[in-house]
């Protein structure tokens, strides 16, 4: 598994513990705000839960357009 | 007045230790009902002073522990009122606002900020009029002003300032971008991180600790420590003032209140 497949998986994981919902119904491709029905304020957590697991500062300017897990992971991928 | 119970805050008396508690959905945002009950809580202030040692601001809202300014309704103000009449609406606001920070920052009582996830703009800045912040590992902290063309209004810029060095200051204030609690420690902001929905507790445990030392000595070491940056403060809301006036910052508040943009709080 490359770094950015291995930092999906991860974030996956994080946000299926974080919302609460099965690691399997959540996909790299997949709206997060719509998947998981979250707002921008719950998008946030994830957020701070990303930076306290991969220990990276990851200005929410980054993330703005960012809808999916896979560009999420790439964004992170840069900053480790 | 031990106790209160308002339509967007309470508080109490317990054990020499006053806890206001912010309650307004969604987020604790500061318009003007919650202002009308700060302003309360700073007019019972001096009789609740004379009994406790401390004060711990909190929020029971989910979400965190204040957005900031309502900006919903200063939109909505600002539409109903003639050209003419916004500035001085807009400055009495702020006025009153800056009033309450300020008499909170120089309260002689040990005051803590217990604070939790979203602590933007005024509510930043209301944790920023304490003298401790105590921090969920969830917080985040963030001056998102200027995406609407705005600085931080109720005394955020001056007071950050004044506890952290200014390349900190201009990072969040120029980027809008927010910061992690643990980040926020790392640069001088908050005093303490802890666990997941323990900074109540912790800044309950906190308060207790301080009241074991004599309450005039920390009154002198406060006012030694904590100078009020009032020329700033007066300053900060000319700027404020200036800036709101301008068409961008219409066009930057009718853009968020209308906005479905599902990142409506992100710079």
């Amino acid at each position: 598994m490359n770094a950015i497949d291995q930092t999906t998986n991860e974030v996956l994981r994080l946000a299926a513990e974080h919302f609460k919902v099965q690691r399997d119904q959540l996909s790299p491709d997949d709206d997060f705000f719509k998947k998981l029905g979250i707002n921008s304020l719950q998008a946030l957590d994830l957020l701070t839960r990303i930076e306290q697991h991969f220990q990276i500062e990851l200005p929410d300017y980054e993330l703005q357009g960012v809808t999916d897990f896979r560009t999420l992971a790439q964004r992170i991928q840069s900053r480790l | 007045m031990n106790s209160f119970q308002g339509d967007t805050l309470s508080w109490q008396l317990l054990d020499g230790t006053i806890e206001l508690a912010l309650d307004r959905a969604p987020c604790n945002e500061i318009g003007r009902s919650m202002l009308a009950d700060l302003e309360k809580f700073i007019a019972a202030l001096p009789s609740l002073q004379r009994e406790a040692h401390a004060l711990v601001i909190h929020s029971t809202r989910k979400e965190g522990f204040c957005a900031g300014a309502d900006l919903r309704e200063t939109y909505r103000v600002a539409q109903q009122l003639p050209k003419g009449e916004r500035l001085a609406a807009l400055r009495d606001f702020l006025e009153r606002i800056h009033h309450v920070m300020n008499t909170l920052d120089e309260a002689p009582l040990t005051t803590i900020a217990a604070v939790h996830g979203v602590t933007f703009g005024g509510g930043f800045e209301l944790a920023l009029a304490c003298d401790l912040i105590v921090a969920d590992k969830m917080t985040r902290f963030c001056f998102p002003e200027l995406r609407l063309g705005l600085i931080p209004g109720f005394g955020g810029i001056p007071r950050l300032k004044r506890d952290l060095g200014n390349a900190v200051v201009r990072d969040l204030l120029l980027t809008g971008r927010s910061i992690n609690a643990i980040k926020a420690q790392s640069v001088g902001l908050v005093s303490q991180v802890t666990a997941e929905g323990d900074a109540l507790r912790v800044a309950r445990s906190t308060a207790a600790q301080l009241k074991k030392f004599d309450r005039n000595t920390a009154v002198a070491a406060k006012k030694f420590i904590k100078p009020i940056p009032h020329d700033e403060l007066r300053k900060e809301i000319d700027i404020f003032c200036d800036l709101f006036m301008r068409p961008a910052v219409d066009a930057g508040l009718r853009k968020f209140v209308e906005s479905t943009d599902a990142q409506p709080y992100l710079p």
